[in-house]
């Protein structure tokens, strides 16, 4: 829940007088408001919380810690939204059970 | 799971691990705040590399888990009502309330979504001017700013049909409350490092003087965790008791100013009560004065709800870092992730689903005793 997700930032336009980037994870593109990073621009890499950009960090911490996080099973979780979610949660409660242990039981 | 290998095995880790078993004279017990960490812990066997005599104690923080239930069987009352679109992040749909589960009540035809960004809800709000949209917002400090912003759009909009059902909680309160509470047994914290990317880490010196305790700024990964486990030894060992960063390339002693001027401005701090551990002052926000017309308890005015936690679970136990996990009777047993019992079992960052998880079903003392008979699921 409270995990912030590395990603870079692509393209910033503004929607309804919000900083709004689009932001790619690892390959998962999503709208991010960059409200909170003024000093964030295109190309740079930012830590980004349920949509929002709460810091700047450079690009190999980022790598990094993207790769971390994809092998911790908790991008999935993170980034995502929709139907998906509820289909996921009819098989195994938790989106983030890496080995699927959870839905064993 | 090569990354995982490469971590154990990895000479940095090894070698903070030997470091912190040369160091350690005496035992010590340290908990990590975020659930997040506890998963992280669990997950890469951080626990199982540290020298005995270091106990890591798994915190309150995780949203999900001490959300209240009231506010959960009114999250569940107002997503059941007709014309209502009731907006969460997915982790809450399968916590359980007295009765049923948001995800039950989708299937019983409520209007259920999963959204991304609570900005999201505030797009439906606007796309569906004859509903009333309802967005849950529950979480720490890291996820606060992004609901301030929110209620701030939709104020700015002027949308009469948008509302949060707020239960927003803080870190330095539940630090002080655990600290207080008779029987405590934690010596030193690791922090939350997202929580503190938003807050920085300037409300913290005053509790660790307080309570003469090391406070450690600490990020994720393995190798950060072990790294905020080593300096919080270093200053045990040390008999000091400071706030340390060693999440320097995340976090300042300021945090995010843009962040926090938000929050001030949309939210006020109030009594909040935690799921198993009961009413800590001053523990959360709610919407302020100008804000609160998109306070969701405002405008449903839910009554009659009768709350009754499973009289098996001990969650609250947990939470307080009282008990591990597997010493709950009904751990394994009547409560597993598919059919849990309480929100610690639900989160995949709550203590109970974690250890569940990764095969961990022997208390503490067992876990010494059995020693690395245990591994990994």
């Amino acid at each position: 829940m409270c995990l912030a997700i590395p990603g870079k930032v692509e393209e910033i336009t503004t929607e309804g007088g919000l900083r709004v980037g689009r932001v790619n994870f690892g390959g998962v593109v999503k709208r991010v408001c960059l409200d909170y990073v003024p000093e964030v621009e295109v190309g740079d890499y930012t830590i980004v919380h349920v949509g929002f950009a709460l810091s700047k960090i450079d690009e190999d911490e980022a790598l990094r810690t993207l790769e971390v996080f994809r092998q911790m099973g908790v991008l999935e979780e993170e980034l995502s939204e929709g139907d998906v979610v509820f289909a996921q949660a009819a098989v195994a409660p938790q989106s983030a059970c890496p080995d699927g242990s959870c839905s064993k039981a | 799971m090569k990354y995982l290998t490469e971590f154990r095995n990895g000479e940095i880790a090894q070698r903070m691990a030997r470091e912190i078993a040369s160091i350690t004279t005496r035992p010590w017990k340290i908990m990590e705040v975020c659930g997040g960490q506890t998963h992280s812990i669990i997950k890469n066997g951080i626990d199982q590399m540290l020298p005995a005599e270091i106990e890591m104690i798994h915190g309150p923080g995780c949203p999900v888990c001490v959300t209240p239930l009231e506010l959960i069987d009114k999250a569940l009352a107002i997503a059941a009502q007709p014309g209502v679109i009731f907006c969460s992040f997915g982790d809450m749909l399968r916590v359980p309330g007295t009765d049923m589960d948001l995800f039950q009540v989708k299937g019983a035809g409520g209007d259920v979504r999963v959204v991304y960004s609570p900005l999201d809800s505030v797009e439906l709000a606007a796309k569906n001017p004859d509903k009333q949209v309802v967005f849950f917002g529950v979480g720490f400090e890291t996820t606060a700013p992004a609901n301030a912003m929110t209620v701030h759009v939709a104020k700015r909009r002027g949308l009469k049909n948008f509302s949060l059902l707020v239960s927003h909680v803080l870190v330095p309160p539940a630090i002080e409350a655990i600290m207080s509470s008779p029987g405590n047994r934690v010596q030193a914290f690791l922090l939350a490092g997202h929580v503190c990317s938003v807050m920085g880490y300037w409300e913290y010196p005053p509790v660790a003087e307080k309570f003469g305790i090391p406070l450690v700024v600490t990020g994720f990964e393995p190798l950060d965790l072990l790294d905020g486990i080593r300096r919080a030894v270093i200053q045990l060992e040390a008999g000091r008791h400071e706030v340390e960063n060693a999440y320097e390339r995340i976090v300042t002693f300021d945090g995010n100013q843009a962040a926090q001027k938000m929050l001030s401005e949309v939210f006020e701090v109030t009594d909040r009560a935690w799921r198993g551990i009961g009413v800590i002052p001053k523990s959360g926000w709610r919407l302020s004065e100008a804000y609160r017309e998109f306070d969701a308890e405002e405008r449903f005015h839910i009554t009659g709800i009768h709350t009754e936690e499973s009289a098996l679970c001990r969650a609250g136990d947990v939470l307080r870092g009282a008990i591990k996990p597997a010493e709950c009777a009904a751990f394994g047993k009547e409560c597993t992730p598919r059919h849990p019992l309480g929100a610690t079992m639900v989160s995949s960052e709550g203590a109970c689903a974690a250890y569940y998880n990764y095969g961990r079903f022997l208390s503490a003392e067992e876990l010494a005793t059995a020693g690395s008979g245990l591994t990994h699921a």
